[in-house]
């Protein structure tokens, strides 16, 4: 059924950030009238490939063929030109003006003298709103509309242009069960003209129900392109994670002692659901899933930062409420959230008063004066036991490296004394090198009685360093699986939403 | 496909789209509406205890004072409405109208439209040098005019060198531009008039115009869809800057004397003025309209004031105090049409 010539073609792409070779050698074809699921793990390189065909990144080298004339996508505009149009992950609207300049912001037809055509404007939207059967016109002001909405704008901007090959980056992210049906109704309708679709999701019935071939892209490299008929959910899996484990990940065995943190039945609206779990002393419990999964959200709830609606916390078999982080501190909490700039690190500080940050009042005298001498001691001893890499504790946050930056919030948390202690992406953003010297540390703690709560989206580090793993998807435990009997395909199985019995 | 029921949903869907429309235009008025009503209740207020007040010479003389901040305001909007700010409009107002003052001081028999033509330049050329700093080397508009407004009046003082330029140093025609009358109307008022008028129709009818609202709305979104940022956001300052030349050879004109102060503080002035206007400090709402009535208000209140004979200590309080009523109006305005738009739509 597939024409001999496709539509697009994507030959050889590499992309190179700085060292980071983001995508490897990729190519694909793109069929007019075909729907092509692109699936990959977080950082497989989806996002950026979709930024090189919006015309927002140019690729190192490689090559992009329109019926198979090699183009070059100098910029936004120019990719918009040859047809080719984006939803990106985030609605990238004009919340203060209308809907139908959102729709032709740049591009509105215009009058005699270059007079832009409002009354014209407003006709083609409202007869684009009607097609896509929007409830809201085209005076509507963005800022009040609902993100399904938005991305309904988004979608009506794609049919507004002449679109050839239409890229949704996540599209059905934030969308309810009935907001998506609506959304493949378009999509179907889309195909039926003869427009290529290429369509990224992490959701395998979306996948298995739209989508008429399937790419896999695995650490920037093209893994498989296949019809959708041809592979089995399993198979798509395997594909995704079947990344070589690597030996960088030198997990010590540790005692484990009793139950230190219990949660039962926690539920957050809209965030998570009926969420139980414990944490040993000496265990580290890793927090497998997908990127939105409500890991952090329960990380969150369970250092105070927000308020569970229902469920419990036992600490010690003591039942507590936190409402402040201030509170789970005093109990000896301690939560080292993924964005280390926003929430963790004072740039502009050095190593000495990051780490000593939390801790200060206990440094001080009545005045709040602070005993620079004991501070000076604490930091340096996190300095060495972490092996933090710089010219000296007065070194400033901001010139360290990342994976030395994540060390430094891990021993401002340490130097708070925690006996549980909740790492979110700790590795995230740093160099391999780094990234096992966080590993090492994180299993030495753990053999020094701490419980580890550990959330990664990185699949093989949570195999590696964990001694049971949580799989959560959409704000639910959709599998729990000890050391021994967790494999990739399982607990990736248990994060895509197949909820499996792990024991 | 159950064709009916779709239509009927759609009918009656549109229907209260459409009324919610019209709704959010309405309200969208009603800040500029809230000006007029604030100018009214400024002139009634005065007039009643001053007759004077309304009469039409003085009205004129009100709307003659402020023509030239009126026509700096509206190079300043295009700034804001692009999320940016210029502070040294009032710098580059004082250059312009020493140096052409000068200029024409050193050279009378000057061709007057030479003149005129040398100011805008200027300017055109004072502004350019705030966009390049601010579009390609990609500083905050605040730190780079903030240094501009006093590099350009550092300027200023260096040429002039505690001289001034007296009436009697310049030609009688050149004073008397800013007293001409066209069909009537007083020179300096035309102009400014025409200028708003321009720039109202180029914000509400060209792309580029639509553009700096997109920009001011949401700058990261506006480089996604292919917009040309550094260039919209670089005609903006430069056109603030060529309105601003233009501004300060009237100055010359209108105040005859000038000396390296003239001009001092404008800029707060006009800012004032903007965002009482109703145009949004971060930008992507407002209009020329609504700067040119907060121009008006601002004029009215100094004027009422000085005639009332209050202490002119009272003039810079109440300026203060307009600013932040129209600031927090327009803040509550705004959240209040939010809240009622989303229980609109729960409902």
């Amino acid at each position: 059924m597939t024409p001999a010539q496709p539509l697009v073609e994507l030959r050889d792409i590499t992309k190179r950030f700085g060292d980071v070779e983001v995508l490897h050698h990729v190519s694909f074809q793109l069929f007019a009238g075909e729907v092509h699921a692109l699936v990959g793990e977080n950082g497989a390189g989806k996002s950026t490939l979709v930024k090189i065909l919006a015309g927002v990144y140019a690729p190192d080298s490689g090559s992009i063929l329109l019926d198979g004339e090699p183009v070059i996508l100098h910029n936004p505009s120019q990719a918009q030109r040859l047809g080719f149009a984006v939803i990106h992950q985030q609605p990238s609207l004009f919340p203060d003006l209308d809907v139908a300049e959102n729709i032709y912001m740049g591009r509105q037809p215009l009058g005699r003298f270059g007079r832009v055509d409002w009354g014209l404007m407003y006709r083609e939207t409202n007869a684009l709103l009607q097609r896509l059967d929007a409830h809201f016109d085209a005076r509507t002001p963005v800022r009040s509309l609902s993100i399904a909405d938005q991305q309904l704008i988004e979608i009506a901007k794609a049919l507004s242009m002449e679109t050839r090959l239409l890229v949704m980056d996540e599209p059905t992210a934030a969308l309810s069960a009935r907001e998506v049906e609506d959304l493949f109704a378009i999509v179907r309708q889309l195909r039926a003209q003869g427009v290529a679709i290429l369509f990224i999701s992490h959701r395998f019935e979306e996948i298995f129900d739209i989508a008429d071939r399937v790419t896999v892209l695995r650490d920037g490299a093209h893994i498989l392109t296949k019809p959708v008929g041809e592979l089995t959910q399993a198979e798509t899996v395997s594909a995704m994670v079947g990344r070589e484990m690597s030996a960088l990940f030198p997990k010590q065995e540790a005692a484990i002692g009793s139950v230190i943190l219990e949660v039962r039945g926690l539920t957050r609206a809209g965030e998570f659901r009926d969420v139980s779990f414990q944490v040993r002393q000496g265990e580290i419990l890793g927090f497998a899933g997908l990127v939105g999964a409500g890991r952090t959200e329960v990380a969150r709830a369970v250092f105070g930062i927000t308020q569970p609606e229902a469920g419990t916390i036992l600490l010690g078999g003591q039942e507590v409420h936190f409402s402040s982080p201030t509170e789970a501190m005093r109990h000896r909490i301690a939560y080292v959230p993924e964005d280390r700039y926003q929430h963790g690190l004072v740039r502009e500080f050095p190593i000495v008063s990051n780490v000593t940050l939390p801790i200060w009042q206990s440094l001080s005298n009545w005045l709040g004066i602070i005993d620079q001498r004991r501070e000076r001691a604490i930091a340096t001893d996190y300095y060495n036991r972490l092996r933090i890499r710089a010219t000296g504790i007065g070194q400033l946050a901001q010139s360290l490296s990342g994976g030395n930056q994540q060390k430094v919030v891990i021993a401002k948390w340490l130097a708070t004394n925690p006996r549980v202690l909740i790492l979110d992406e700790p590795t995230r953003g740093i160099d391999i090198g780094a990234k096992a010297e966080v590993h090492r540390l994180i299993s030495q703690l753990a053999t020094e009685g701490m419980a580890i709560i550990m959330i990664s989206s990185e699949l093989p580090e949570v195999l590696a360093m964990s001694d049971r793993i949580l799989a959560m998807h959409e704000g639910r435990v959709t599998g729990e699986f000890n050391r021994n009997e967790a494999d990739q395909e399982r607990v990736m199985f248990a994060a895509m939403g197949q909820v499996t019995d792990g024991h | 496909m159950d064709t009916e029921t779709t239509v009927n949903t759609h009918v009656t869907s549109k229907a209260s789209s459409r009324g919610l429309a019209r709704m959010v235009a309405r309200v969208g008025q009603i800040r500029e509406l809230g000006l007029l009503a604030v100018l009214g209740v400024v002139v009634a207020f005065v007039g009643v205890q001053e007759p004077r007040f309304l009469a039409l010479s003085n009205i004129e003389q009100i709307l003659q004072s402020i023509a030239i901040i009126a026509i700096v305001a509206v190079g300043e909007t295009l700034v804001i409405l692009s999320r940016n700010v210029d502070l040294s409009v009032g710098s580059i107002v004082g250059l312009s109208a020493f140096a052409s003052a000068d200029l024409l001081k050193g050279n009378p028999s000057l061709n007057l439209w030479l003149v005129f033509f040398f100011g805008c330049l200027l300017g055109a050329v004072l502004g350019a040098i705030n966009g390049v700093l601010i579009s390609y080397a990609g500083i905050p508009s605040i730190v780079v005019t903030l240094g501009t407004l006093n590099i350009y009046r550092g300027i200023d003082f260096a040429i002039a060198q505690g001289s001034q330029v007296n009436a009697y140093d310049v030609p009688e025609s050149f004073l008397s531009i800013a007293a001409n009358r066209i069909l009537g109307i007083p020179l300096l008022i035309g102009v400014a008039a025409v200028i708003a008028i321009v720039a109202s129709y180029l914000l509400r009818f060209s792309r580029q115009g639509r553009q700096v609202y997109a920009i001011g709305s949401n700058p990261d979104a506006a480089e996604i869809i292919g917009i040309r940022k550094a260039r919209i956001v670089f005609s903006t300052f430069l056109l603030s800057g060529l309105l601003s030349g233009l501004a300060g050879v009237l100055w010359a004109s209108r105040f005859a004397l000038v000396d390296s102060h003239a001009a001092s503080g404008l800029e707060l002035l006009v800012i004032a003025a903007v965002v009482v206007g109703g145009v949004n400090i971060n930008g992507g709402t407002g209009s020329i309209l609504g700067a040119m009535l907060g121009t008006i208000i601002l004029g009215t209140i100094q004027s009422g004031l000085e005639i009332l004979r209050f202490s002119p200590f009272w003039l810079q309080a109440i300026y203060g105090a307009a600013i932040l009523i129209a600031v927090t109006l327009d803040a509550v305005i705004t959240r209040r049409v939010g809240r009622l738009l989303t229980e609109r739509r729960l409902r």
